[in-house]
């Protein structure tokens, strides 16, 4: 029971990086209409960006976290610019391709600047808190913190801003959207803004729970699709709890079978999804 | 002795590319003709390699093997074993939309990846399996032979898939499905076979691979060799054109190749890691022929229609 309820803690947080990644996710598939194969590795580079504000300025990691998002998010808006927005008429696939494309140029990047080594955000160890037979690191609590109050906050620009609206309006019916005269490629580039700067969240609350690396983002790319697909395509409260759900299900996986097949616990929940509720939890977009 | 060394690597280099071209023709097979988005290419490739090494090397202690099975039969098993797994997972996705498809091959795959690492009884984990000889005692000069003859087979049969009445169907569910369907055609029983038949070709290269590198592991079947390098040379040859499959296969591994001597003369300090300059090179590449050419370097051409002279 002790041990159950310990996975359960570990796997809401890793459901809460999952729900981050996963909410951006599903708002680029749900207005543009294409798995965004290089989600993780935007997660990635946002993780990093952190880690050279906090080595070169000698900064704490939750300073570093904003800049790290709004620069993130800038990247996002300037690939789509460069890249996706020119392919985008033709074939929702070519797109597809090219996010696959993109993903590894970003973790080559990330390889050729910083090196392919681990790396960690501050040295040191951390005491846990002990409650009970239970361990919980005071960074558990800041990520699950900073994760709730940054799904607020998207919850309040969703549904109280002009923008925030738009974006729901091209992802429930983009006909009827852009018949109404919403601005498509402002929504477009707001929703790749949030989605990256969501993204280099997840990032840097995955690198400061576990440690940093070029591949970290594309182990997490397919749970995060898993969540999506879970949740419902362009539902980001989908998404939210198919992350925890896909999360929980990864950790408590390892009661059962052995836990170097954690990652396809998350894959086989997204393929039974598929077959048997492809519209997800919430029904998302068909 | 410099002419030597480059012919054999220039016999190093084909072998490859013939391998790698007869994995874009099965790719061909599911994505040029059928339109299914199947990213999980690496999959049946590992499946191919690692059947064809069990079945052909001697008996090993650590993991499944000692088989000691004839070359061509170990081919066979490769493709006989990828068959019933092909037909389940194109079975299970059969009724999905290309993205959706998408994911869940790419989600097999790994879970393929990911049961060949953790499996040692049956595979020998990270450490993989040595000793895979090249048969009949050949180089590599004997084994280019050996790969363009399967080259040379699997075109064929590919081109008269594609020219058959059966490949008109396959082509048709690309276009227009409802169309298809509406003519009476069964769209998930042609599907079905395509994938399948797709996913066995790529079993037969990797049985090939395993030959020539004589040693597999996990690791030569992760995302990006096992699938990304084989979309690439496709998009690039021209999906739909068996022709332009292995054109693809051909001018995308020698530019892959030549990243190599690029990254030899950059020095290391301004690029960090050679591979993973290699690496962006070729994904900047990719973007730059998806933005200015997304047909390809052969498109596809139409087939002559039975009873259509020739103009």
């Amino acid at each position: 029971m002790v041990e159950f309820i310990q996975l359960l803690i570990n796997g809401i947080l890793l459901g809460s990086i999952l729900a981050l990644g996963a909410i951006g996710a599903t708002m680029i598939f749900g207005v543009l209409r294409f798995a965004h194969f290089a989600h993780g590795d935007l997660m990635a580079v946002g993780a990093y960006f952190a880690l050279a504000v906090v080595t070169i300025f000698n900064l704490p990691v939750l300073v570093a976290l904003p800049v790290a998002m709004v620069l993130t998010a800038a990247l996002a808006v300037g690939i789509d610019q460069v890249v996706y927005r020119r392919i985008r008429r033709v074939q929702p696939v070519i797109l597809l391709i090219s996010s696959f494309a993109t993903a590894l140029i970003l973790r080559s990047l990330i390889q050729m600047i910083w090196g392919s080594s681990n790396q960690v955000y501050a040295t040191g160890i951390q005491m846990p808190w002990r409650l009970g037979p239970f361990v919980l690191k005071p960074d558990h609590l800041l990520i699950f913190a900073a994760a709730t109050g940054l799904v607020v906050l998207v919850h309040v620009f969703l549904t109280r801003s002009r923008m925030g609206k738009a974006m729901r309006a091209m992802s429930d019916n983009m006909n009827l959207a852009l018949i109404t005269g919403i601005p498509a490629n402002r929504v477009i580039m707001w929703t790749w803004a949030i989605g990256g700067a969501l993204a280099a969240a997840a990032g840097v609350f995955l690198g400061m729970d576990t440690r940093l690396h070029p591949v970290m983002g594309w182990t997490l790319l397919l749970p995060i699709f898993a969540a999506t697909i879970l949740g419902g395509i362009g539902r980001p409260y989908g998404a939210i709890l198919g992350g925890l759900v896909i999360g929980c299900a990864m950790e408590l996986s390892t009661l059962v079978i052995p836990g170097s097949y954690k990652p396809a616990v998350a894959f086989a929940i997204m393929v039974v999804t598929l077959i048997f509720r492809p519209q997800g939890i919430i029904k998302g977009a068909a | 002795m410099e002419i030597a060394g480059l012919i054999a690597y220039a016999i190093f280099l084909l072998n490859l590319v013939g391998i790698y071209a007869i994995m874009v023709l099965g790719l061909n097979m599911q994505w040029g003709m059928t339109g299914q988005f199947n990213i999980g290419v690496a999959g049946f490739f590992a499946v191919g390699a690692y059947t064809t090494a069990i079945l052909t090397t001697e008996p090993a202690a650590n993991w499944l093997g000692g088989f000691e099975l004839p070359f061509l039969l170990g081919l066979v098993g490769a493709v006989v074993v990828c068959w019933p797994i092909a037909w389940v997972v194109g079975r299970i996705t059969a009724g999905l939309r290309t993205d959706y498809l998408a994911i869940a091959t790419i989600g097999i795959a790994e879970i393929i990846r990911l049961f060949f690492l953790n499996e040692g009884w049956l595979s020998n984990g990270t450490r993989g399996i040595p000793g895979i000889d090249k048969p009949f005692g050949v180089g590599n000069l004997g084994y280019l032979l050996i790969v363009l003859g399967f080259v040379a087979l699997t075109y064929t049969l590919v081109e008269i898939a594609r020219r058959s009445p059966w490949g008109r169907v396959l082509r048709a569910i690309r276009d227009n499905e409802a169309a298809t369907a509406a003519s009476g055609k069964n769209v998930a029983q042609f599907r079905l076979q395509a994938f399948v038949v797709g996913a066995c070709i790529m079993a037969l290269g990797g049985g090939l691979y395993a030959h020539f590198v004589g040693f597999i592991s996990p690791e030569a079947f992760r995302p990006l060799y096992g699938t990304f390098l084989v979309w690439v040379m496709l998009i690039a040859g021209g999906s739909g054109n068996n022709k332009g499959a292995v054109l693809g296969a051909l001018v995308v591994w020698l530019i892959w190749s030549s990243t190599e001597m690029l990254a030899g003369l950059v020095p290391t300090a301004l690029i960090g890691s050679e591979s993973a300059f290699r690496v962006f090179l070729i994904g900047v590449l990719l973007q730059i022929i998806l933005v200015s050419r997304p047909q390809g370097l052969l498109p596809e051409t139409r087939p002559p229609m039975p009873g259509e002279g020739k103009r």
